[in-house]
């Protein structure tokens, strides 16, 4: 059994290296605590303009509502569209709401009432986000006008149901569906990148060498130096569900028990790739820039920024071989939606197969002869 | 010969179109003390590394302890030591836990590991430093635990690479000792070095030129061969033919 004296080295060095046991708590919680508000993709506090050719009664209702909301805060108030405009210019509001005159009568009229807005685009994610929060409010005013004050034919309009209902995320929080994502990047992170140095820092200080001219067995020494970074692995990420659910009160929808068999069949799956990379390079450079780039593919095209299917076909096929996209896809099923064993599936089989075909190439390309 | 213990035959190493070691022949009996020498770049940490079963030859055959180093590396491994230039031992571990762990993985029984342990400590006055990180020791320490280390298990053969490189005098003789009581145990030393009065304790030489072997005897008959007053003077007769460097 030499396997038990190489696993003894292995957890004597990890608890030796202070920096390692910090890293693994502090990580996650980091990630969890601080990220989720960095990029959140939720626009708040659009800085709003408005001029007012009307001021009328229902302008001012309407105006008052709209600096009411969270997602928009009034600025000021301009003459006219040009001093409006000019505001956007210099910075100081990054959307123009012009009321003509005539709003009011318009209105109880019963005709199409006008409101020009102009957004700044320049950040181009608020200024589409600004205009479909303006759509909806507008949407909302009107059917609420329209319930206070039936039309001069005393029926009640029958309102238009416009509501958008954001399935699976009704708040539209961006941070409940980044953070299952956040969570699997500290496992990218502490089980991709850290067996494939540990491994590097072997050679470099010749330590391996020693090691190949014993008759220690390949499989031995793989499991030797995968099965600290699988603990290590399942612990950030039980760390991370944790924080998710003391910070956010986010807990998944689905069963626990699946959550934990895709973090398993994750890790081993990333360690079997940094287990790869490191056999492959001779230096900690090498090692780092490889596995560097892959995991810049891994995390931009998983899905986790952008939807997988608003990507063009060859990016998509590229995200189809990355383990993460499946990561990704299964997290926020079983978050937010409550998926199960059977509509994870296919995600299962693409993880499974990534699995096997990592580590099996793992243990063939530890050469202990050249 | 029954007690031979290493043997080549036109043994070599290629490197794309760079030969490191040519057509090397010769052999090493048992309980021999074999001094492996030459210049730097000469070939011999790439030769050394075949009798290992670290390298694969490109052509030529060589057998160390009964098996072939092309094919039966892994039987190689369970009975040989080896020492390498770069100091090898976990600098993070402690001494007896670096003892244990090599000593766990040739095999041996934990409890036996215990009783060897003491016993080699206190010969090396080391007790003391038992729980100490090998990190924290001096140099030359150091290389005398990575020797013992590399005979804990009882090898048939220990190969040492440049093992005094670095140390002081007093430490080499002392190592040199340690040497010479493996030897009387019956254990084959199979020695790189760089210093020449290194090369007059060892009972046969080798000295590798660009690759090859141009000379091998004992120290005494080299001397007298090449009309020299020591090992360092037939070196550098030899040496002086090389025409590649490192």
């Amino acid at each position: 059994m030499t396997l038990r004296f190489l696993l003894e080295k292995e957890f004597k060095q990890l608890i030796r290296n202070k920096i390692m046991l910090v890293l693994t708590v502090v990580f996650p919680l980091m990630v969890i605590l601080v990220m989720p508000w960095a990029a959140t993709m939720d626009i708040k506090n659009i800085r709003l303009t408005v001029v007012d050719n009307d001021h009328s009664p229902l302008s001012e209702q309407f105006i008052e509502k709209l600096s009411n909301s969270s997602y928009f805060r009034l600025v000021g108030t301009s003459y006219n569209y040009r001093e409006g405009i000019h505001a956007v210019e210099v910075g100081t509001a990054d959307m123009v709401l012009e009321i003509p005159s005539g709003f009011e009568s318009d209105f109880i009229n019963g005709w199409n009432v006008p409101v020009q807005v102009s957004i700044n685009a320049v950040n181009s994610i608020k200024g589409v986000m600004g205009q479909s929060y303006i759509n909806t409010f507008c949407q909302m005013f009107m059917e609420e006008q329209q319930a206070a004050h039936p039309t001069a034919d005393g029926n009640n309009r029958p309102a238009i149901e416009l509501n958008t209902i954001n399935l699976f995320n009704p708040t539209l929080d961006y941070k409940f569906s980044m953070i299952p994502g956040l969570i699997m990047i500290t496992a990218i992170v502490l089980c991709g990148f850290l067996p494939a140095l540990n491994i590097v820092t072997e050679k470099e200080q010749g330590t391996i060498e020693q090691l190949n001219v014993t008759p220690i067995s390949r499989t031995s020494f793989i499991f030797a130096k995968l099965i600290p970074f699988w603990i290590i692995g399942v612990v950030t990420l039980s760390l991370g569900f944790l924080f998710a659910w003391l910070i956010y009160g986010l807990v998944p929808a689905g069963s626990v028990g699946l959550l934990y068999f895709f973090s398993i069949i994750f890790i081993f799956t990333m360690t079997g790739f940094g287990l790869v990379i490191s056999n492959k390079s001779s230096t900690m450079q090498q090692a780092v820039f490889v596995m560097f780039f892959f995991v810049m593919i891994f995390i931009m095209l998983c899905g986790l920024l952008t939807p997988v299917n608003s990507m063009p076909d060859w990016a998509q096929a590229i995200a189809a071989l990355t383990p993460t996209k499946y990561m990704v896809n299964a997290l926020n099923c079983i978050y937010l939606k409550g998926s199960g064993f059977m509509d994870l599936l296919p995600d299962i089989i693409a993880l499974t197969t990534m699995l096997l075909f990592f580590n099996v190439w793992a243990v063939l390309s530890y050469k202990k002869s050249e | 010969m029954d007690d031979v213990v290493i043997y080549t035959k036109e043994l070599t190493k290629q490197f794309g179109t760079f030969t490191a070691v040519d057509h090397i022949s010769f052999d090493v009996h048992k309980g021999e003390i074999f001094g492996f020498l030459g210049a730097n770049g000469a070939g011999k940490t790439t030769a050394m590394r075949m009798l290992c079963g670290l390298s694969i030859p490109t052509s030529g055959v060589g057998n160390v302890a009964g098996f072939d180093i092309a094919t039966q590396q892994e039987d190689i491994k369970k009975r040989i030591g080896y020492m390498s230039q770069k100091f090898s031992l976990y600098e993070d571990l402690k001494v007896w836990e670096n003892i244990r762990l090599y000593a766990g993985i040739y095999g041996m029984k934990t409890d036996e590991i215990e009783r060897k342990t003491n016993l080699l400590l206190d010969k090396l006055h080391f007790t003391k430093e038992r729980n100490a990180l090998v990190r924290s020791l001096p140099l030359g320490w150091k290389q005398k635990l990575a020797f013992s280390v590399s005979i804990f298990h009882e090898p048939k053969i220990v190969f040492l690479d440049e093992p005094t490189g670095g140390v002081d005098p007093e430490t080499r003789r002392q190592f040199w000792e340690m040497i010479y009581e493996a030897a009387d145990r019956g254990i084959t030393v199979f020695v790189t070095t760089h210093y020449m009065d290194e090369a007059e304790y060892c009972n046969r030489v080798s000295i590798m030129v660009d690759g090859r072997i141009d000379a091998l005897d004992t120290p005494s008959r080299l001397k007298q061969r090449f009309n020299a007053q020591s090992m360092d003077q037939v070196f550098r007769r030899l040496a002086r033919k090389a025409e590649r460097s490192e």
